[in-house]
């Protein structure tokens, strides 16, 4: 578990690096898959939020679900 | 006592950013109706969200929560009577958007007669090179207090603490992917004051006696998830999802999830699921010890136990027409759930055997929810 | 010119990458052909000696639906004083335009860049971009995003261009 955490914090701290030095290769205008709600990580929080919580109250695991990101990228 | 502990997802769910660089969600209310039957335990309730935005640049969403539980589960049948409670929760949070950063602070609280959750979280997230990368941190503290029924000399703190990493990546103009990490480590009273494990006494009518559990104080867990999701070109979306957890406890869980959203016409949305999870016990777990005291740490809570589930998900969601002035659009959405569990190590007390030679333990459960949105 | 093509976009993503909107030296904008939403085809340099502002936007665009409105305000304002906004939609299927604009009615014209071409040259950063153009073709100003209260940005920028 500590190598995948030493892996991730080596990784972000890559990206920061790296920042502004590379192209975006998929442009503003070709997120338009990413803008349809059926795409959306979670398009019901309300809903997302409850079989999540039905999950962690039985199984011992808890953890790492849930993600920021996609959309529009709009602004 | 329910003794949910406020469960990351409902803090993200104040905090979750759906939409990703530069735009706050839109606003929505939706009101649940949510129900779980399985085990012998019925629990359901009402869960209402309401989000607002302002000047696109702030935001706040409310949530309020219902459990309510009737039946006892398979631990508390075989030790104790059928009871009927009521757990209520509550959320608020607040969301501020600042160029390619968003930084969300929330607080949480959920309340039954014999367990309190308090929960503080703070997140931030930040869009680079182009909007395609998203990278998250955020960070929990919460306060629990433990109470038994019967005993108001009872009361007990737990401490939590949770931090969580992520990376969200816009690979091809159709595929995006997301890593996570989380820790969370816990202090304090961390086993359930009713429950009990049992342990082989030949002098005893059943073969064994019961005595309370023990666990540690302490207990830090390791979770790291991928996912993907993919725009399929005839418009439909697939997504995959697998988790690896560890903890000091010795439990090792590994899950596995798979989706596919279809729309229909303008007005509908199909949803089909699978998910599995696998489960190791806790090290200090066992069904029946061989005497009383085998242990330092003594459970026999089939949560910690050796086991397995399976559930297949069926959802949809049906475009509404509805006139109403103040609502821009609104929805009615169905979702059944059906999970499975079978148990390796933990024992059915209310079949027949000698102990420990009990049959396994399994069951089956229907998961439902039922829900309206709104869009204002 | 094949030079241009490549030459044009790097000068503006230098001048204008890492800023919301700059002023400072004005290259022409790269002239483009493209079809309009009667039918017909709009040409950049045929609109030369008017202010043009370029609007990029997308029916999948929040912000881009949220201006539309208090874009047809700056073309109706301005129009009489040699001024045209010009909105170009950067979806490949124009069927979803076509669609909002007919809940959505605007007076400036609409062209579509389905092929990303014109998206591509312009350097096109964000969603929405608006590019300011002057009388002479030159690009003056490039504003990226939308955010309430930039429709008063807007109209001081052409305010600006329209006096000369």
């Amino acid at each position: 578990m500590k190598t995948i955490a030493r892996i991730l914090c080596i990784a972000s701290l890559f990206l920061a690096a790296a920042c502004g030095s590379v192209e975006p290769w998929v442009k503003p205008y070709e997120r338009q898959n990413f803008a349809d709600p059926i795409m959306a990580l979670d398009r019901d929080p309300v809903s997302s939020a409850y079989i999540n919580h039905v999950f962690e109250a039985r199984e011992g695991a808890r953890g790492a679900v849930g993600s920021h990101g996609g959309g529009c990228g709009c602004n | 006592m329910i003794r949910a502990r406020i469960t990351l997802p409902l803090v993200l769910l104040a905090a979750a950013v759906p939409a990703g660089a530069g735009v706050l969600p839109d606003d929505r209310a939706d009101l649940l109706y949510h129900r779980y039957d399985g085990g012998g335990v019925t629990i359901d309730g009402p869960s209402l969200l309401v989000r607002k935005k302002f000047a696109e640049k702030y935001g706040v969403t409310a949530n309020y929560y219902i459990d309510m539980v009737s039946s006892a589960s398979i631990d508390v049948v075989t030790t104790a009577s059928p009871y009927k409670e009521e757990r209520t929760q509550g959320s608020l949070a607040f969301d501020m958007l600042n160029g390619k950063s968003q930084y969300s602070l929330s607080f949480t609280n959920s309340d039954e007669n014999d367990y309190t959750a308090n929960s503080l979280s703070f997140d931030v997230s930040q869009d680079m090179f182009g909007d395609l990368t998203t990278v998250s941190f955020g960070f929990s503290r919460g306060w629990d207090e433990v109470r038994k029924r019967g005993d108001d000399t009872f009361v007990e703190p737990v401490d939590r603490r949770t931090y969580r990493v992520g990376v969200s990546q816009i690979v091809t103009p159709s595929l995006m992917m997301g890593l996570s990490y989380e820790l969370v480590s816990d202090e304090g009273f961390l086993n359930n004051p009713y429950r009990s494990v049992r342990y082989l006494d030949p002098e005893s009518p059943a073969g064994y006696t019961y005595q309370p559990e023990a666990y540690p104080h302490t207990r830090t867990s390791s979770a790291a998830s991928v996912r993907a999701r993919y725009f399929l070109p005839y418009r439909a979306a697939v997504s995959g999802e697998y988790r690896y957890y560890t903890d000091t406890w010795g439990i090792g869980a590994h899950t596995a999830e798979i989706t596919y959203t279809h729309p229909w016409t303008e007005r509908w949305i199909f949803e089909l699921g699978l998910r599995f999870y696998t489960q190791d016990a806790a090290d200090f777990y066992a069904d029946l010890f061989p005497y009383a005291d085998a242990q330092n740490f003594l459970a026999r809570d089939k949560e910690l136990s050796t086991f397995s589930n399976q559930m297949l998900s069926l959802g949809a969601t049906y475009e509404l027409s509805l006139d109403w002035k103040f609502l821009k659009r609104s929805t009615l959405s169905f979702f059944y759930d059906r999970m499975q569990f079978q148990y390796d190590d933990f024992r059915d007390l209310t079949t027949a055997g000698a102990p420990g030679a009990e049959a396994l333990y399994e069951f089956d459960s229907n998961v439902f929810r039922f829900f309206f949105s709104g869009w204002f | 010119m094949r030079s241009a093509r490549i030459l044009i976009p790097t000068l503006l993503l230098a001048l204008f990458g890492g800023t919301a909107t700059a002023t400072g030296p004005a290259p022409p904008a790269p002239d483009f052909t493209l079809p309009a939403r009667d039918g017909g085809e709009v040409r950049l340099s045929e609109l030369k000696g008017q202010v043009v502002m370029i609007n990029f936007w997308a029916t999948w665009c929040g912000p881009c639906r949220q201006e539309m409105p208090l874009l047809q305000q700056i073309h109706a304002k301005y129009e009489p004083l040699g001024f045209t906004m010009l909105g170009v939609n950067v979806e490949p299927d124009s069927a979803a335009a076509q669609n909002w604009l007919k809940d959505v009615p605007v007076s400036f014209p609409i062209v579509f860049d389905r092929k990303s071409e014109v998206s591509s040259s312009f350097g096109v950063e964000a969603m929405p971009s608006s590019v300011l153009i002057d009388r002479e073709g030159r690009v003056r100003h490039v504003h990226r995003g939308y955010k309430p209260g930039d429709e008063a940005v807007y109209a001081d920028l052409v305010r600006g261009l329209v006096k000369e």
